[in-house]
């Protein structure tokens, strides 16, 4: 009867590639091909920029209140690069670069963004669910989707995003021990952008990691740097074939920071120090992958001269047919539609009294 | 809570009036400890707690983990021991995360227990619509805690019932849910005296005079109903009395069959869902208590029984001036 140390067989490892000057380490650089590397490179660029023009659109009162990407962008593209079309995508709401790299149009997101419904419309034939707000709470739905996928044997896995306040909600752990007991194939994403709201990381949670957490339930749990496109793209490659292989989920914390406010309603001077920022910000993901580009020779400054160009010109076509959209989806009466399968009389009658006295104003 | 003895007092917004409440009490009652996400050193999302974590420190200013069901839960554990928990729920749109232990616990406990372990808690939380927010932060589903027996729901009109309502609620010996109607942050000012003032919880208030028709609103609602009593006034020579409810549950029936006895037709405006609204109770007790002094159906005007739209229809779906005229001449037009 004595007392014995239990062997746990978990401990959390922390993977970086690419050092913030460029460098990197040959021996853990995942597989990739130049095509990918700069196809990366491209949709990370194209959500930062992407996410500047909303803060402009957003200060001039043309879209809605938001939550920026900005600084996140190697976390969600690195991890999306992993994964095929077929894997199930299931965001939070600051998945914008995600997004992007799954192909949504810009156009939707500005929809999204300006307050219409019709912006969380999902193609028919993506793996997309569409922006979850309140917190953590999409994490089960990945789980079902990939014990799903299990359960038809379509060899698809499901990923989903969240932060570091997440891991304090019981959604997230609930789905966790869900999937850890019946080895669906998900992939638990944190992006540990340091910050909930005005909480930071240490004040969320006493543990060391985020990662650990997902030890707790026998789950492999690693820790990747989050501004750093390789690692997370070897991490969650790592992720996904063990889902593929039928050995369960995975959880991987990117360790980021995110460079913008919250949300544009926020005002992080209550809380958080300019060094603070300015000391993440020589962390950027985007010119630490340029410089290795650059080191590769697969990018010239002119060539992201024409890439900047581009991403623009693309932004501005996206702005023009969002406005466009706008106001051919003037009605009203759109409130009433996607409810259930059939409206209800009562809706209809509703739908009906609105149109009524929507004509006798106009 | 006379006009008369505002004059002259200091001009506050909602959110300081509420803060007001939170600092004075806080500085005479030690049991009070305030805790949700973000309301220490950001001071809340709408600043109604801004200042406390410097004058009253961490041990009773709690910024906490992400976690709705925990903040209650752990309200719960801390009112039965005899502190007085004000929580808060960021937006009431987050606020279902801590259902159960608000069903389950919070209007529980007391009644469990025999008395032994009464709840004396408020849940402050935003709800509402009209800041042009995302998803989720523009509801008002006070129906799901008015249907809950054991909990209180209160929703203020103002910054000086804003402040005696939440002082009301923090005495109150029952866990109380706080509504607040976020539009009404910053809208105006208003005189709100510095000497604590309370208002009975379960008593609606009179805000205008006459005998012609029964206007029923409460929260966001209640300016654009006296609004619309006014362009009755003028526009058609009717008198409406317009009742700001301020209590949902207990909900004081006392006063609007009062009135609707005198006037015979009741207009109830709400922005949340008009089925199983609050609306509907109130038409129930109509119905019950004064079914015979009715002289035309009741009208409701409310939100639409569907989620509320992203921000570029909400305007679309929230009660207006022009429905609220509207439904009070439909009322009118019965002979
Ligand atoms: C259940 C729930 N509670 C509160 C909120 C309000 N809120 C929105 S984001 C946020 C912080 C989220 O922090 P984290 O999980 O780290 O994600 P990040 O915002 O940093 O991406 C909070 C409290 C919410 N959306 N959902
Ligand atoms: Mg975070």
């Amino acid at each position: 009867m004595p007392r014995e140390q239990i062997d746990l067989r978990c401990q959390v490892t922390h993977l970086s590639v690419l050092d913030e000057d460029g460098s990197f380490d040959e021996a853990l650089a995942p597989e990739v091909s130049d095509d990918l590397l700069l196809h990366m490179h491209r949709s990370m660029l194209l959500a930062r920029r992407f996410d500047e023009r909303m803060l402009k659109l957003q200060r001039q009162g043309r879209i809605g209140t938001f939550a920026p990407v900005s600084g996140q962008e190697a976390a969600q593209v690195g991890a999306m690069a992993a994964l095929t079309e077929k894997d199930w995508f299931v965001p939070s709401f600051r998945e914008f670069a995600a997004s992007i790299w799954r192909g949504l149009p810009l156009k939707q997101l500005l929809l999204y963004n300006a307050g219409y419904n019709e912006g969380g419309a999902v193609p028919d034939d993506a793996h997309d669910l569409p922006i979850a707000i309140p917190v953590a709470t999409q994490i089960p739905h990945a789980v079902g989707l990939a014990y799903a996928a299990y359960y038809r044997d379509t060899g698809a896995l499901a990923i989903t995003f969240f932060g570091d306040g997440a891991t304090s909600e019981g959604d997230f752990h609930e789905a966790i021990n869900f999937a850890g007991v019946f080895a669906a194939p998900v992939i638990f994403l944190c992006q540990n952008n340091q910050w909930a709201i005005s909480v930071p990381r240490e004040h969320q949670t006493h543990s060391r990691t985020l990662a650990q957490k997902a030890l707790a339930y026998s789950v492999p749990g690693i820790q990747a740097d989050g501004n750093d496109v390789l690692a997370v793209l070897a991490a969650t490659r790592e992720a996904a074939e063990r889902a593929r292989n039928g050995d369960g989920p995975t959880m991987i914390e990117c360790i980021t920071y995110r460079l913008s406010v919250h949300t544009t309603a926020d005002d992080p001077s209550k809380y958080r120090s300019d060094e603070e920022v300015e000391a993440w910000r020589r962390r950027d993901p985007i010119p630490r992958l340029q410089s290795h580009l650059k080191a590769q020779e697969l990018l010239s400054d002119e060539e992201i001269d024409k890439l900047e160009q581009d991403i623009a010109a693309e932004i501005d076509d996206a702005w023009e047919q969002a406005q466009t959209e706008m106001h051919r989806l003037g009605s009203a009466e759109a409130m009433f539609e996607h409810h259930y399968a059939a409206l209800p009389a009562y809706l209809r009658r509703q739908r009906d009294g609105l149109r009524r006295d929507r004509g006798q104003e106009r | 809570m006379a006009d008369s003895e505002a004059k002259g007092a200091p001009e506050r917004t909602m959110a300081e009036a509420l803060n007001l409440a939170l600092t004075q009490e806080m500085e005479q009652d030690d049991s009070l400890v305030v805790l949700g996400e973000d309301v220490g050193v950001d001071g809340g999302v709408f600043r109604v707690t801004e200042g406390l974590l410097d004058k009253y420190g961490e041990s009773r200013v709690m910024d906490t983990p992400l976690a709705e069901a925990a903040i209650v839960g752990v309200s719960v554990g801390m009112a039965a021991h005899g502190l007085k928990p004000v929580c808060e729920a960021q937006f009431s749109g987050f606020s279902y995360l801590a259902m159960h232990q608000l069903e389950a616990h919070a209007a529980r406990l007391r009644w469990r227990s025999r008395g032994r372990f009464p709840v004396p808690m408020v849940v402050r939380m935003p709800y509402g619509g009209g800041v042009r927010a995302l998803e989720h932060h523009s509801e008002s589903k006070e129906a799901f805690f008015a249907h809950t027996p054991g909990l209180k729901v209160v929703i203020p009109s103002g910054p000086r019932n804003a402040r005696a309502l939440l002082l009301s609620a923090i005495r109150d010996p029952d866990p109380v849910i706080f509504m607040e109607p976020k539009r009404l942050y910053r809208a105006f000012r208003e005189p709100v005296p510095d000497a604590p003032e309370t208002i009975p919880i379960g008593e609606s208030q009179s805000r205008r005079d006459g005998d012609d028709l029964t206007l029923v609103a409460y929260g966001a609602m209640l300016r654009p109903t006296l609004q619309a009593a006014e362009q009755l006034a003028d526009a058609d020579g009717v008198e409406a009395e317009v009742i700001d409810l301020l209590s949902i549950s207990p909900l004081d029936d006392r006063r609007f069959s009062a009135s609707a006895r005198r006037t015979g037709r009741v207009v109830i405006v709400h922005e949340a869902q008009r089925s199983f609204g609050p609306g509907a109770e109130i038409i129930a007790r109509l119905v019950e208590q004064s079914f015979w002094y009715l002289e035309a159906p009741v009208v409701r005007v409310t939100g639409y029984d569907v989620q509320v739209p992203y921000f570029a229809r909400e305007a679309d779906y929230l009660p207006d001036l022009e429905r609220i005229v509207a439904g009070a001449r439909e009322v009118l037009s019965h002979a």
